[in-house]
């Protein structure tokens, strides 16, 4: 499929999974995600797949756990409520080493919320979720195509480093339609001697788990997987800088709100001010060296969020707390608009500020 | 010649369980059927949270250490990753399959899942030191029970064969005890249909162990294997609950 069609965000995720050599999909309905799991029930039994609904997103991650235990490729969709209940799932997954996708396309919160788009599940996905030290890699698609990208992407990821990543989309990502193309990625070969497909009688067994009893070696796991973990945080952070050569203002948005925010810039530009946008595309790893480079030459950075303001705390420690990080935000899946941005941007430039 | 040897399927390590646990000898019971059938090189086991945490260094065959509970849905992702090629066991107790996990055992069942479960009922929490169980008697006295499960603040316990036969899905449920060697024969037999279920493509098969627990029951090991038979079996009663393609044979 590589000329462009136009798809849902969410339809072109779940063929650029498949596309990625996905051949398992589990996954319990939610709202706004619910075309993923739709795409999949019509497509796996075509082409040799599993596409089951669980009993539960408990269910489902462990179904995954269990798919990823043998090393096949394997995804499982939800929306807010729904990860929090497979982050148990996510912590063992972590705790075990195992390769995966997860999609949250995020509603509003905290509780049952609502079904708008939503980002404030940043927390949640960037610093863990579940019990215990671990991190997943996080991307954050802006557009159906690269709802797409990120998709295959986070697969390849997923498979070098041997954990889980996550697509953190937003139901406005997911539910709108976009020109997009998607081909499938050339085949890597990755290192699956630690799998579980039956000894064959060829070798020893191996052994999937979490459990450490001794802390000693408790603790070298630990120290281990926080090696691997820095190793990705200073190979892998990606981020768009747009118009950031001059600019004096940076503005740090993911998702949707980096694509509102980029019309706010356009307008701005207009009236002569020098503002920027940083746009992280991973949230973990976070893109730490685009925005102290940033914090040379902007006196003033302003987060925009779908949420009352998580990543805003991750602008300030990847900028050691040198400039004001001011909050633009909207919640409960309301998306701030261009003007709103717009008039921050213009406080902001009439405060003006020091380097 | 050798008359009397270790299963090739379990390791050659030192059990963790307690003097007159009988996870050794459903350990066992699980090896014996693996090597009759010579399937250990493609079989993948799953252990529970509970006493038998540690069943993954006890079998030669792959292994997957499940959280609490949710051992069936570990089990179905392996199975269903690869179906021609995995043979997928669980080995559960009765906190692990009947209290935190217990949709994911009825929902394996219900799918008719193919894969052999292996359900240790000794009626208590062990690894956490004694506490009730979804299977606790009434009356028992446990840790967290301490004057006697009273059933009208705790409820009964359940019957896990008598449950999952209400249900169309699954092909075999047996209940067996260990507690004498005539039961322990009725139990090997058991285990090993609910594997050849499996490799014949019939679907979920589970096997309940009525098993003790001397260590927290706070009895002997033989007064355990006595208190089985003298107030777990009338309560949990031996036997067949389904085997559908024994009754579609018979029709």
């Amino acid at each position: 499929m590589s000329e462009k069609v136009l798809m849902k965000g969410n339809e072109a995720l779940a063929e650029a999974a498949i596309q990625a050599g996905c051949r398992h999909y589990f996954g319990y309905p939610i709202t706004p995600q619910t075309e993923v799991a739709a795409y999949m029930a019509k497509r796996m039994p075509k082409i040799g797949g599993t596409f089951l609904q669980a009993e539960s997103e408990i269910a489902d991650i462990n179904m995954v756990y269990g798919v990823a235990s043998t090393g096949y490729r394997v995804m499982t969709s939800s929306s807010s409520p729904g990860i929090s209940l497979k982050s148990e799932g996510l912590s063992y997954m972590a705790g075990a080493d195992l390769p995966a996708l997860v999609v949250n396309v995020q509603r509003g919160g905290p509780g049952l919320g609502g079904i708008q788009p939503s980002q404030s599940d940043y927390f949640q996905a960037t610093k863990g979720g579940g019990h215990g030290d671990y991190h997943m890699i996080v991307l954050a698609p802006s557009s159906v195509q690269e709802m797409a990208d990120l998709t295959i992407k986070g697969f390849d990821l997923a498979d070098k480093y041997r954990m889980t990543s996550m697509i953190l989309a937003d139901g406005t990502i997911g539910q709108m339609m976009e020109p997009v193309s998607i081909t499938a990625p050339e085949k890597k070969e990755y290192d699956k001697s630690w799998t579980v497909t039956g000894t064959k009688m060829q070798r020893k067994h191996n052994i999937i788990n979490s459990l450490f009893l001794d802390p000693d070696e408790l603790e070298r796991s630990n120290f281990a997987r926080y090696e691997k973990y820095a190793k990705i945080e200073a190979e892998e952070a990606m981020a768009e800088n747009y118009l950031m050569d001059d600019a004096e203002i940076c503005v740090v948005a993911f998702g949707i709100a980096a694509r509102v925010a980029k019309n706010a810039i356009t307008e701005a530009r207009r009236q002569g001010i020098k503002v920027g946008l940083v746009r992280p595309i991973t949230l973990w790893p976070f893109p730490v060296n685009d925005l102290k480079a940033a914090a040379e030459k902007c006196h003033t950075f302003l987060s925009v969020e779908l949420s009352m303001g998580q990543m805003i705390y991750d602008i300030r420690m990847a900028t050691d707390c040198r400039r004001p990080v001011e909050l633009c935000n909207r919640a409960g899946g309301i998306i701030p608009s261009p003007e709103e941005v717009y008039a921050k941007i213009i406080d902001i430039a009439k405060k003006g500020g020091n380097l | 010649m050798i008359i009397f040897d270790k299963p090739k399927a379990l390791t050659d390590v030192p059990l963790h369980y307690c003097p007159g646990c009988t996870h050794g000898i459903v350990h066992r019971l699980v090896a014996e059927a693996i090597d009759e059938l010579g399937i250990e090189g493609k079989t993948i086991g799953v252990a529970p949270v509970g006493c038998s945490v540690m069943a993954y260094n006890y079998f030669n065959c792959d292994m997957v250490e499940a959280a609490h509970g949710r051992a069936p849905a570990v089990a179905t992702g392996l199975k269903r990753a690869d179906p021609e090629n995995h043979i997928v066991f669980s080995y559960q107790g009765d906190g692990d399959l009947a209290s935190i996990g217990t949709a994911e055992t009825v929902h394996a069942a219900a799918r008719n899942e193919n894969i052999t479960v292996i359900f240790i009922n000794n009626a208590i929490y062990g690894m956490t030191g004694g506490q009730m169980a979804p299977t606790s008697l009434p009356g028992q006295v446990t840790q967290t029970s301490p004057y006697g499960r009273d059933v009208k603040a705790c409820g009964y316990p359940i019957k896990v064969c008598e449950m999952l036969a209400a249900l169309d899905g699954p092909e075999y449920l047996e209940r067996v005890a260990v507690n004498n060697v005539a039961h322990v024969r009725a139990a090997k037999k058991a285990i090993k249909k609910a594997f050849q279920n499996q490799i014949d493509g019939k679907g979920f098969s589970l096997v309940e162990v009525i098993s003790s627990c001397p260590t927290n029951w706070g009895m002997t090991p033989q007064k355990a294997l006595q208190w089985v038979e003298d107030k777990m079996i009338p309560y949990y009663p031996l036997g067949v609950y389904k085997d559908r393609s024994a009754k579609e044979a018979e029709v």
